[in-house]
């Protein structure tokens, strides 16, 4: 399996706090990975590297097999590239229908000339409709985003990233705010679409994570502290003194 | 497709059913084409309102839509007029010259004739010839094409440095102001090239038609203005209609968000900006031949407050909204400040209109804010069964533009 995103090297501060040192990761082009650590670990700041939001002090971040540097890249850039990001609080644009958002997320050319001239077609309409089914908003299309419940925003956001088509999905703490039934599905969106992408979920929910069942990357003040299975982890001494303190 | 544009959009149908109603009405109350009830005057005010309306669509498109505040857009407005003053200027003291010179005994030549216009238009600033900017003024055509380009381009340069610098919120806004501002400094000095503080006048006089009686321009104009505010508010229809306006609302109220989309941000900024000043051009070249003067105090700051003002007052975020603002704004504007409201007296202070209204202005601004941010334009929810989402307050967007609860439709 090839390598899709490798960190390498990676430190950032902010005001003088290591928020990321010297992180190194990897993932395959067909991968789920959990991130785990308890907080101010730096899951989030890997994000925002990963996604241009925030620029590293060092290091490389490459991306694909032609294993072209991100680090030059804009937020959209990246995103264009094949990266999907969902937030740790759902967002979505709250004065727009379900189907304008998804609408919005649909992979097509994003240049301002090519939307202007953007004409809905029946196989996007279609494709919109496959997709609010699968995340169980099939009647929901016509109804204002903002007033969706929590879970269904989630939702919502989780459907425009699979619209989004990435190739490497970074998905902030999908489960919160969700009910146990919501949470089965949720898993079962996540593990389907790591058949065909790489998926990265960051979440401090250990049950979540035993479901996923996957690979597990521990962070811990910036850096990875151990990385195996859920079980394998867990029984790792320094872990358990990270997580239940000293 | 046109079909469920119009569909889509039922304001567009009501708006140009209105308006034509409305451009036909005055012609035939006017002086120059009817009964002669609207005076000459009032057709070049109710004219020059359509242009006012115009802009503010503009403004609604790049605030109400693409919540950019800007603050500068009269200085593109002003730009449009400068354009095709030019010409008029030119063109108009060129028919004049060679009248007076047809009297000599040896005909006169070109060069002659270039030298007494110039010596016409800038022996007020005391200089004898014309400077680089005029170079096009003897051609109408590419004049024209000025009035696009040059608030264009000023606007795309402008908006390149601001947003690729990620200058958003009321940065932007003071920026806008510190543009319009420069700009108006710089046409007030006499070597400008645009005749410092006298600015452009005459613009009334169409050239080669003298014959032709203000009353009769001042109603081709109004039909002028009406077309293009017609156009230019179904172009703004259309642009906000689909998903192009979808990003744009959604950089309103999430920018980071449509970035994380993989929309650049920038580039649709630049877009809007840009366009909405060549909208603002084309309504400053209609406007200035129908005020009949342009000087720099056109491009003051408080101008593009204004317009702002106004596009609030009417109601953001609809482009009815900020035409009913407009006009509503400007016509009243101009009744307080025409010295014909009676004053009020209250015993010890005596209001008087042409300096209170301005007070008053800023006020109902505030209050329109602070208890109707729907403005004007909300009143038409009343019929349409609008109603507004129940949020507890909250914004539909974390950004400083977004739109507010009370603005939005549930």
């Amino acid at each position: 399996m090839s390598t899709l995103l490798e960190v390498a090297g990676v430190s950032v501060s902010f005001d003088g706090f290591k928020a990321i040192n010297n992180l190194s990761f990897e993932i395959g082009e067909a991968e789920l990975r959990a991130i785990i650590g308890p907080n101010g670990a730096g899951k989030t700041t890997f994000m925002d590297i990963v996604t241009g939001k925030t620029r590293p002090d060092e290091g490389q971040v490459l991306w694909g097999e032609t294993s072209t540097s991100l680090l030059r890249l804009s937020e959209s850039q990246i995103a264009r590239a094949g990266v999907g990001r969902k937030f740790q609080r759902p967002t979505v644009f709250e004065d727009q229908s379900v189907e304008d958002n998804l609408l919005l997320a649909l992979k097509k050319n994003r240049s301002p000339f090519s939307v202007l001239a953007f004409k809905k077609s029946s196989k996007d309409v279609e494709a919109i409709a496959d997709l609010a089914d699968e995340i169980g908003l099939g009647d929901q299309l016509a109804r204002k985003a903002g007033e969706l419940s929590h879970g269904q925003k989630q939702w919502l956001e989780i459907g425009m990233l699979l619209a989004q088509d990435p190739q490497l999905l970074l998905v902030d703490e999908p489960a919160a705010g969700m009910t146990l039934a919501e949470r089965e599905h949720t898993t079962d969106i996540l593990k389907q679409a790591a058949k065909t992408r790489a998926v990265v979920v960051v979440e401090h929910d250990m049950e979540f994570v035993r479901r996923l069942d996957c690979k597990v990357t521990v962070l811990h003040e910036g850096s990875v502290l151990a990385e195996g299975s859920l079980d394998h982890v867990t029984q790792n001494q320094d872990v358990i003194d990270v997580y239940l303190g000293r | 497709m046109e079909r469920t544009f119009l569909v889509r959009n039922p304001s567009v149908m009501v708006f140009i059913a209105l308006l034509a109603v409305f451009t036909i009405a005055v012609t035939f109350l006017s002086e120059g084409l009817g009964t002669g009830f609207v005076s000459t005057a009032m057709v070049k005010t109710l004219g020059m309102t359509l242009c006012f309306c115009l802009i503010a669509i503009a403004m609604d498109l790049v605030w109400g839509y693409c919540g950019i505040l800007s603050l500068g857009h009269f200085a593109f407005f002003g730009l449009g007029g400068y354009m095709i003053g030019m010409w008029l200027m030119y063109a108009r003291t060129e028919d004049i010259v060679v009248a007076s010179l047809a009297g000599a005994e040896l005909p006169p030549t070109d060069s002659e004739i270039v030298d007494a216009i110039a010596t016409q238009i800038f022996g007020v600033v005391g200089s004898d010839e014309f400077p680089w900017v005029w170079a096009f003024a003897d051609s109408l055509l590419i004049q024209l094409i000025l009035v696009v380009a040059v608030p264009g381009l000023l606007a795309l340069v402008f908006g390149w440095l601001a947003f690729r610098s990620r200058v958003t919120g009321v940065y932007l806004s003071i920026l806008t102001q510190a543009m319009t501002l420069a700009l108006a400094l710089y046409l007030f000095q006499n070597d400008s090239g645009l005749r410092g503080n006298n600015g452009l006048s005459g613009l009334q006089n169409i050239p080669g038609m003298a014959d032709t009686p203000q009353a009769v321009l001042s109603v081709w104009f109004l039909w002028a203005s009406a077309v293009a505010l017609a156009i230019g508010y179904m172009f703004a229809a259309w642009v906000v209609s689909g998903k192009f306006g979808s990003v744009i609302r959604g950089i309103r109220d999430d920018e980071a968000r449509v970035r994380f989309l993989g929309y650049p941000v920038e580039g649709y900024k630049l877009f809007v900006f840009t366009i909405t000043a060549v909208m603002a051009g084309i309504a400053g070249a209609l406007y200035y031949p129908q005020a009949g003067i342009i000087n720099p105090a056109e491009v003051a700051p408080i101008a593009s407050i204004y317009l702002a003002v106004w596009v609030a007052i009417g109601g953001r975020g609809r482009l009815y909204g900020a035409v009913i603002g407009a006009a509503f704004v400007s016509l009243l504007s101009t009744w307080f400040t025409g010295g014909r409201v009676p004053n009020v007296d209250l015993g010890f202070y005596t209001i008087e209109w042409v300096s209170w209204w301005q007070v008053a202005l800023g006020v109902s601004f505030v209050l329109v804010t602070l208890f109707a941010p729907k403005g004007i334009g909300g009143l038409v929810d009343l019929f349409i069964n609008r109603k507004t989402p129940d949020r507890h307050g909250a914004d539909l967007g974390p950004d400083t533009g977004s739109l507010r609860e009370k603005e939005a439709d549930a």
